[in-house]
């Protein structure tokens, strides 16, 4: 489903990813985890397509298509979703009129219909029932005085809501208490599927025992430096990740 | 009294245009008005950039060019013509003036003994035209009203009885068109009687891109006791037009007047001078004001609210959002007299800048000599935020739906506070398309 080949991509002149490849199939979870400043939130970026980061090399292949020559809005209208570190407060605009506006972008991209307005409530009645979303929190303005947990939890919501093929959690669980952290899993649990792929960074163990992955990747100084399966987020979480700097030599953080 | 570079405009005045005294259609009733009018104009002056009020508009060089008046009937004007000015959905009389003159044959106008609606020069004897033409206190200081009383061409007027209302708002379309640089200056006055209510909307249409719309409206209102205006201009009209809107009200006891203020593209000057004179208690004044400027485009508001008697609320919010190089200006002026004792008056001017270009300048002006008031005010200047926009865009909304979206949120408090869902279908499509076009230019 996604390719990542030799991608090299800076910000402000300074080498962030340093030659990253990296496979992601259909149906699997992979989780990226490392040190601080490692490059997992500018992979995240770059991958989203955020302008202030500049791809030197390498290409990235979604589904087909080179999602690097895409915009932001036509990575999202082909199915990419990025689930913000610090989603963004947007007053005045309330969050069902934002997600109404985002499906029927990407419904138009797609040559489809706008979606009535019947469809469109139950649906979101739907989503949010299965997300144990807060209805209360649906009128209200994006993100805005929502606390750190309700807008996490609004990402989540929001990812059921636009249904992508491909969902990176940007340290969704980073901020959470342990209940809201096991309501969040298990949304993400819950929209898994064989269609379907995640790409899920934390710095913490934890959330993979309750996101379970199937490969887990360590990034550091721009660049994989392993890879193992679920197990290996248990032995990072025992031994740091000092033992695989012997390998790759370490940049200052970001 | 005139500085070299208004010689040509001062010329104008003086020798293109007939002295007060020819000006025939109402001449018996209104000559001596208008003769008071031009000496006090004469004694004014044109305004320069040390004249406080018009510090960040220079007016000068919108007057450079040669103008001629726009005094033909235009009775070409068709329908078609209109669109640009209709409002889709809308359910209203109509009132359709060309250059400031009554079209009664384009025009749909209520058949309600209580309420007149004519040319100004019908009504030259009306005694509500005898009591109220150019009386205003706010008018007395400025020279573009002076020069409108002195030389204004005609106007609507409006008288609506005690107890009248309609059962739907009254559409006034202004259509503005002229072979050549024309000078254009409509008066309007709308009495409304106790205890009347109405709706009024105005659009505006200019037809020829080739020539100059220099327009200089006058617009009085009266609102007798407990009586009740729910009053709507939406400027929005070519490229090749320049306005000076006065709009100055004065309420009596009890009475409400909610006065709303969309200027959108593509005049290239919008001045407004708008003032409210509370003459009577317990009355409610709402200023909602929106102007979205885009291009080169110079918009200025001012606003003048004069709480003269005690018990008096008014409630002024006023929202800018400015693109490309687009330039503004708010000067809101609260006056709360000695006697003006449990007065409520609160002001607010809130600003998006889209652009690096675009400025605006903010002045809150608040004078108090009463010591038992509540009243406050406020600005902000935000820019639109990069970060906002990749949040949308990463969710699959384009660019110009994600500004359309932003500023759509930011200019909500203004827009939902228009009690005509025609209206405010018709305003949000204008913005949409505005901001679609900015981002496109």
């Amino acid at each position: 489903m996604l390719t990542i080949k030799n991608l090299h991509a800076e910000v402000d002149g300074k080498k962030i990813l340093k030659g990253l490849n990296l496979e992601i199939k259909a149906g699997e979870m992979h989780a990226i985890m490392g040190p601080n400043g490692a490059g997992k939130s500018s992979l995240a970026s770059v991958l989203a397509g955020r302008e202030n980061y500049t791809v030197t090399e390498g290409e990235v292949i979604f589904d087909g298509k080179n999602l690097l020559d895409m915009s932001p809005e036509d990575r999202a209208r082909e199915g990419l979703f990025l689930a913000f570190q610090y989603p963004v407060e947007i007053p005045g605009v309330s969050n069902l009129n934002f997600l109404k506006t985002a499906l029927n972008e990407i419904r138009t991209y797609h040559n489809l219909p706008a979606m009535e307005a019947k469809e469109f409530l139950k649906l979101t009645k739907e989503k949010q029932q299965m997300m144990d979303f807060n209805a209360n929190l649906m009128n209200r303005s994006l993100n805005e005085g929502f606390s750190g947990g309700e807008k996490k939890r609004n990402e989540v919501f929001q990812m059921a809501m636009l249904d992508p093929k491909f969902a990176i959690l940007d340290e969704t669980d980073s901020g959470l208490d342990i209940d809201a952290l096991r309501i969040v899993a298990n949304g993400v649990n819950k929209l898994r599927g064989a269609d379907k792929a995640f790409m899920v960074i934390t710095h913490y163990q934890r959330l993979l025992d309750y996101i379970v992955p199937d490969f887990v990747h360590v990034l550091a100084d721009g660049v994989i430096v392993k890879t193992g399966n679920k197990d290996l987020a248990l032995e990072l979480e025992e031994k740091g990740y000092d033992w695989l700097k012997e390998d790759v030599h370490q940049k200052e953080s970001v | 009294m005139t500085s070299d570079i208004n010689k040509s405009f001062y010329d104008f005045i003086s020798n293109g245009m007939p002295g007060p005294e020819q000006q025939t259609d109402v001449n018996n009733a209104i000559l001596p008005a208008r003769k008071a009018a031009f000496s006090r104009f004469r004694s004014l002056g044109l305004p320069t950039l040390k004249t406080e009020e018009w510090r960040y508009t220079n007016i000068q060089r919108y007057l450079k060019d040669a103008f001629t008046l726009a005094e033909e009937e235009q009775s070409t004007v068709t329908a078609e013509q209109l669109k640009g000015a209709s409002i889709p959905k809308l359910d209203s009389y109509t009132a359709v003036l060309v250059n400031g003159r009554l079209q009664p044959a384009l025009s749909q106008l209520p058949a309600d003994g209580k309420i007149t609606i004519s040319k100004i020069s019908d009504a030259a004897g009306n005694a509500q035209l005898q009591a109220w033409f150019d009386k205003h206190p706010h008018l007395q200081k400025q020279p573009f009203a002076a020069l409108n009383a002195a030389f204004f061409a005609d106007g609507l007027f409006i008288e609506a009885g005690v107890n009248a209302s309609l059962d739907k708002p009254l559409h006034i379309i202004h259509v503005y068109t002229a072979a050549a640089n024309a000078f254009i200056q409509p008066h309007h006055l709308v009495v409304l009687h106790k205890s009347a209510t109405l709706e009024i909307i105005e659009t505006a249409v200019g037809l020829n891109e080739a020539a100059i719309a220099f327009v200089n409206s006058v617009t009085e209102v009266v609102l007798e006791e407990n009586a009740e205006l729910w009053h709507y201009n939406v400027q929005s009209t070519i490229k090749n037009s320049r306005h000076i809107y006065h709009t100055s009200a004065l309420q009596k006891a009890d009475s409400r007047y909610h006065h709303f203020n969309f200027t959108l593209p593509a005049a290239e000057l919008t001045r407004n001078n708008l003032s409210v004179a509370l003459t009577g208690s317990n009355t409610e004044t709402n200023l909602h004001g929106l102007f979205l400027a885009t291009e080169q485009q110079h918009v200025d508001n001012h606003t003048f609210v004069d709480h003269q008697v005690a018990h008096c609320n008014s409630n002024e919010l006023y929202k800018g959002v400015l693109l490309d190089n687009a330039k503004g200006v708010f000067t809101g002026k609260i006056m709360v007299h000695q006697d003006a004792q449990k007065t409520n008056a609160f002001q607010q001017n809130n600003n998006l800048l889209m652009s690096e270009k675009a400025n605006i300048n903010s002045q809150p002006q608040l004078e108090i000599y009463a010591d038992d008031v509540k009243c406050s005010h406020g600005f902000t200047v935000g820019r639109f935020s990069e970060e906002a926009l990749f949040y949308l865009r990463s969710r699959g909304i384009g660019e110009e739906a994600a500004k359309t979206l932003m500023v759509n949120a930011f200019a909500f408090d203004i827009t939902d506070q228009v009690h005509i869902p025609a209206l405010q279908e018709f305003l949000s499509d204008k913005i949409r398309r505005y901001v679609t076009g900015a981002i496109n230019n």
